[in-house]
């Protein structure tokens, strides 16, 4: 299979900070990959010497074959980019904005039909004639990410795509996503949110402080990493009880609530069966899957 | 893959956008600068008028004008390509820009003819409000605010045509435009450096207010240096904005403070100095991508 995207111990420094730090990193075409960390990770450094908007200090990256300095024209022709920050040019309506955008990659007239069929499939076919100043948020977004459509990229990259959208357009942008993906587009997407991740994307890769520290499919990733908690609120007098009687299974507690941390799901029966046998009156329970935090801080303590 | 083909059409679509970009607020970046241009015009015909000669047969107001169009021109070739940049660079949304295979020599002409294009508009505008000035003078101001307000739709073709009907004599069709257009693409490339330079809105009004303005006002737009002491002849020799309106003015009148070809020997230097830094500027990504 050829490959998408290629990094070859790319890092960048900036003065003492190593916000990238010698990752290599290949995507294959096809994929979908997700680009997991916290802020501060590198994620977004590494996406944008991608786009060629930040110099790597060292190493280099590879887009469809074509190395994004030396042959920065073709590169771009290979990816559309969407940003993290809902920026706009304030003068002009949507198509007008899909248009232009098109036109700086050699677009002509010819490429309008898919300029509008992008437009009718991201839902924005009303708000065509609006001002980007007019749109809402999540009009704004999709705006966003039909304007890195419309010169039919191969590559697609979404930075954080669903950051601060509602959950109704959330699921019509992973939708649509994946019928990009579908269609045989490379995906990039990064996210804080591991739900997204493992929902759509084949392929994780989780950075912190510049470095990717696991690499895997999602399947795997979130099977060797996942973590279960069962909370379960009790009457005051009965966390001193527990404290003492429960020595074997430790537990978080704060206010009212205890949080056991399991290794397996069915290590909730055994732990709500100790506390029926000691005659403690389970007030409220709550299963909680683990967030990206949690497996996230395994994984650094394990690195 | 990135063919010629493509290449022009990059460079034409984001010329065209930067057209389209000051034409939807004509009202500030057309009208504003003509009615300023115009009041200038006002006040100084009604103050001195016919009562000075600063040429050979050349009354005051007549000799006003071209400092006049020039003055404008220059402001608003350096408004146009330095606001769209530092616009773009605060909101964020240069990055459609470079993310794009435009290289910085498209992006440099693109820029470049569409500040040149704003200045001349509005030079011709001022030009053409000018003459109808000219043959009606402080007895209708109305009609010249009017006017003004009018002009930002006037096309280069009615002022070819008011220009033939008009007074103002044009000894040297040439030397007006070839002044006019290096002075408008040095002013477009002076403002691409501030717009790419500054991260700040009141960077860029420094620029305006203690470079562009200072120098404009004092490169004899009113007056012929030939009037001031000898002092301060020598040091308006140094402003470059001397020489692009003396050249300017030579051509219509065909008498000028200083030889037009030295004018325009400074003047063709100082683009080509400008037009350098910016291309290197845009080429290393300073203050763009990074």
């Amino acid at each position: 299979m050829k490959k998408a995207i290629v990094f070859k111990n790319v890092s960048k420094n900036y003065k003492q900070l190593k916000a990238v730090d010698g990752i290599s990193l290949t995507i294959e075409k096809g994929e979908f990959f997700g680009l997991l960390g916290p802020n501060g990770a590198g994620k977004s450094t590494l996406i944008n010497m991608m786009a060629g908007l930040v110099k790597p200090s060292n190493g280099s990256i590879s887009v469809m074959g074509f190395n994004v300095n030396k042959e920065y024209q073709e590169a771009r022709h290979s990816v559309g980019i969407v940003p993290q920050e809902l920026v706009f040019d304030p003068f002009f309506n949507v198509r007008e904005m899909l248009r232009f955008q098109a036109g700086y990659f050699g677009k002509d007239k010819s490429n309008d039909k898919w300029v509008d069929e992008v437009i009718e499939r991201l839902d924005l076919t009303d708000k065509a004639s609006t001002n980007m100043r007019k749109l809402s948020g999540g009009m704004k977004r999709r705006a966003l990410i039909a304007q890195a459509l419309v010169h039919r990229p191969p590559v697609i990259v979404l930075d954080e795509p669903t950051a601060g959208v509602d959950v109704e357009l959330r699921q019509k942008l992973w939708s649509f996503i994946k019928e990009l993906n579908d269609e045989g587009h490379t995906i990039v997407l990064t996210t804080h949110y591991l739900e997204e991740a493992e929902a759509l994307c084949n392929r994780v890769a989780m950075m912190k402080s510049g470095k990717i520290v696991a690499l895997d499919s999602t399947k795997n990733l979130l099977k060797e990493f996942s973590l279960k908690n069962l909370k379960v609120r009790l009457q005051k007098n009965s966390i001193k009880k527990i404290t003492t009687l429960l020595k074997e299974t430790p537990f978080l507690q704060e206010d009212d609530w205890c949080t056991f941390k399991l290794k397996k799901v069915s290590d909730a029966s055994s732990i709500i069966e100790k506390l029926n046998s000691l005659k403690i009156q389970i007030l409220d329970l709550k299963l909680i899957e683990s967030d990206l935090e949690n497996i996230f801080l395994k994984l650094t303590s394990k690195n | 893959m990135n063919t010629f083909r493509d290449q022009f059409i990059g460079t034409w679509t984001l010329l065209k956008k930067e057209l389209l970009r000051f034409w939807r607020v004509a009202f500030q970046t057309v009208a504003a600068p003509v009615i300023t241009g115009i009041l200038y015009l006002l006040i100084f015909s009604q103050v001195l008028g016919d009562r000075l000669e600063v040429y050979e047969g050349v009354n005051y107001l007549v000799f006003l004008i071209p400092g006049l169009i020039m003055m404008s021109l220059l402001q608003n070739s350096f408004s146009n390509s330095s606001s769209s940049l530092i616009q773009a660079k605060i909101m964020g949304n240069i990055v459609f820009l470079l993310l794009t295979p435009l290289s910085y020599l498209q992006l440099f002409f693109a820029f470049l003819i569409a500040a040149i294009v704003r200045g001349m508009f509005v030079g011709i505008c001022i030009y053409v409000i000018a003459m109808f000035y000219v043959d009606l003078p402080v007895e209708h101001p109305w009609f010249v605010f009017i006017f003004a307000f009018c002009g930002g739709g006037l096309m280069g073709a009615f002022g070819m045509i008011a220009g033939i009907w008009a007074d103002l004599p044009v000894e040297h069709p040439w030397f007006v435009f070839i002044f006019a257009f290096c002075g408008g693409g040095l002013m477009g490339a002076f403002g691409m450096i501030a717009g790419i330079w500054a991260t700040r809105f009141d960077q860029m009004a420094a620029f305006g207010n203690f470079v562009i303005m200072p120098l404009s006002m004092l490169s004899g737009v009113f007056y012929s240096i030939h009037s001031l002491p000898p002092v301060w002849q020598k040091i308006s020799h140094f402003n470059p904005f001397f020489y692009m309106i003396d050249g300017f003015r030579y051509g219509f009148f065909g008498q000028s403070d200083t030889s037009p070809y030295l004018s325009l020997m400074i003047v063709l230097s100082f683009f080509i100095i400008l037009s350098f830094i910016t291309i290197r500027m845009l080429k290393s990504g300073y203050k763009l991508r990074n």
